[in-house]
């Protein structure tokens, strides 16, 4: 069986992102860039099922500028086979992007597709959830646990109120939440490895998607701050304070 | 043209993420109908009903829907779709899980998580953690929208609208409920308690949170969150947790337990009325938020925080 895995390029989760300050965006000039970590963690989960023997192929796919082949090589070095560079500049919203993952998804016949539930700059976790609707497939989101069967899998989700576990025919889409697993890191003879695993580039025009967009940014700009307040010395004092200057105990 | 509120149904009862999801909907200036779908739905259709200000409750009561399984529940709203200019829903689990498939088969562009509806078309909704707000404009004929339930108050109730009964839809037969774990607790809700007090990595076991966090949430009518630091180690369960993808929370009042303050929790509770922080590192990311602070061991501050406030008879 084979897996997709997309993945993203995405700030890297330990940067302090700027607005710029004329409304227009976030500034990303010289941000350091990473896999979405949500991604990282199926790319994780992918390889485990390849190892345990429930997978063969692990294919990665990415849609985004040039520089998103670093994304996918990252991937590889963890161990995937290959990957496809779906070339585009401008940022594309989750709706074209399951388009362009479904197109992908019919060409190659994956069994199982895993995604990052979310991806930590647009926070729209979408993607999975269109990609599955698009493809007709059951969806198993925000995944804490994945164990395929023959002809099903069934997956554990973090849900509001605790862990609900559903059985998907395959082929299915999953999504994945934190403790799915923890990536490895590349290993340096995995690194040169991967240097010569092929990454195919695509376009959208491809597949004839169209990825114009739905929705108009009209401006961005930074949350409200708080202001740091005050240190007191003691619980008493904080119970005081809660009391009679907030008035919220 | 009306729009359509999915309301959240957690074990049989309406959950107050329905009421204040309702706000925003509302907000969008056309007559309101809310639907109650799952399974044994008398006490959230009942209390549905009387949501103020909505027009009427569609009630899809039928065992298809009974674990609010995405694959049906998405089936029956794009069934009911023609009808509405929008259809809403919480930013809940069940709402992030099921909105999106609804959009795709819609051919829409969900917006989420929103903050604020600035204009029927026009909302604003925070990205990157939070750190930036967004305002986006739709141009999909048809809106569909998650929203983030700290960001508005409940509506109250108080009305009484007629219940329309409908028939479950054809579900796509590629999915199906296994077994669930779900947390019996008296506390209030997480996403909607008046005070939380969380834990993180300082706290150091899973004892300690019962020994040192568990007596003052009982003085305070408090929920109990945890930071994913915490929640990794297995300190506190998965739906303790608190940030950028756990839960989003704004209480009245957020006291963080031995948590540093990185940014993907502070996404998830800085909206918080008061913020108390209790950390033994001055340096930590938490104070720059915090209203009030103590620097010091949290296990001496923590018995100490309980005297005081059982002698103010809590």
């Amino acid at each position: 069986m084979k897996i997709l895995v997309p993945v993203k390029r995405a700030v890297d989760y330990n940067v302090k992102i700027r607005v710029k300050p004329d409304g227009s965006g976030v500034d990303l000039a010289n941000v350091k860039m990473s896999m979405n970590p949500f991604d990282e963690i199926a790319v994780e989960e992918a390889l485990c099922l390849k190892e345990s023997g429930k997978a063969t192929e692990v294919i990665l796919v990415s849609i985004g500028p040039a520089q998103a082949t670093e994304t996918i090589r990252s991937g590889l070095s963890m161990g995937a086979d290959r990957g496809i560079l779906i070339k585009v500049e401008q940022p594309v919203e989750p709706l074209a992007v399951a388009k362009l993952l479904k197109a992908v998804a019919l060409a190659e016949e994956p069994l199982l597709i895993i995604l990052g539930k979310q991806a930590i700059d647009d926070d729209c976790n979408q993607t999975g959830q269109m990609l599955a609707a698009l493809l007709g497939w059951g969806q198993g989101t925000f995944a804490s646990k994945v164990a395929v069967g023959e002809g099903h899998v069934e997956v554990t989700r973090e849900v509001d109120g605790g862990l609900q576990t559903v059985s998907l025919n395959l082929p299915a889409v999953v999504t994945t939440d934190l403790r799915l697993n923890e990536p490895r890191y590349a290993s340096l003879p995995n690194i040169m490895k991967a240097k010569k695993k092929t990454i195919l580039e695509k376009t959208p025009a491809d597949f004839g998607v169209d990825i114009a967009p739905r929705l108009k940014v009209l401006k961005t700009v930074a949350p409200p701050t708080r202001k740091a307040g005050t240190k007191l010395a003691s619980a008493a004092e904080l119970v005081a304070r809660l009391k009679d200057e907030a008035g919220v105990i | 043209m009306a729009v359509l509120l999915l309301a959240e149904v957690s074990n049989g009862k309406l959950n107050e993420a329905t009421a204040k999801a309702l706000t925003a909907a509302k907000a969008l200036d056309e007559p309101v109908h809310v639907l109650v779908a799952g399974e044994r739905l008398e006490a959230a259709a009942l209390t549905a009903t009387s949501l103020d200000g909505i027009e009427k409750v569609l009630v899809a009561d039928d065992p298809v829907y009974a674990h609010q399984l995405a694959e049906p529940l998405a089936a029956l709203l794009v069934q009911l779709a023609g009808n509405y200019s929008a259809i809403l829903a919480a930013a809940t689990s069940t709402g992030k899980n099921v909105m999106p498939r609804v959009a795709a088969l819609l051919d829409v562009m969900q917006i989420s998580e929103i903050i604020k509806v600035v204009a029927p078309d026009t909302f604003e909704r925070p990205i990157y953690a939070g750190n930036a707000i967004e305002t986006v404009r739709s141009t999909d004929a048809k809106k569909i929208i998650t929203v983030r339930t700290a960001a508005f108050p409940a509506t109250g109730g108080g009305g009484s609208v007629p219940v329309e009964k409908i028939a479950a839809g054809a579900a796509p037969e590629v999915s199906s409920f296994k077994d669930e774990t779900l947390a019996k607790s008296e506390r209030p809700e997480l996403a909607s308690a008046r005070v939380v007090i969380s834990g993180g990595r300082g706290m150091q076991n899973a004892d300690n949170f019962k020994t040192l966090i568990e007596p003052i949430a009982d003085k305070l009518g408090a929920a109990m969150g945890a930071s994913r630091a915490a929640v990794d180690a297995g300190y506190a369960p998965n739906d303790w947790q608190v940030g950028q993808t756990g839960k989003v929370v704004a209480p009245d009042l957020y006291i963080a337990v031995g948590i540093s303050g990185a940014i993907q929790h502070l996404a998830g509770m800085k909206d918080s009325k008061v913020i108390v922080a209790i950390n033994k590192d001055e340096e930590a990311p938490i104070f720059q938020i915090a209203d009030y602070g103590l620097v010091g061991d949290l296990f001496a501050i923590m018995p100490a925080l309980n005297e005081e406030l059982a002698k103010l008879g809590r």
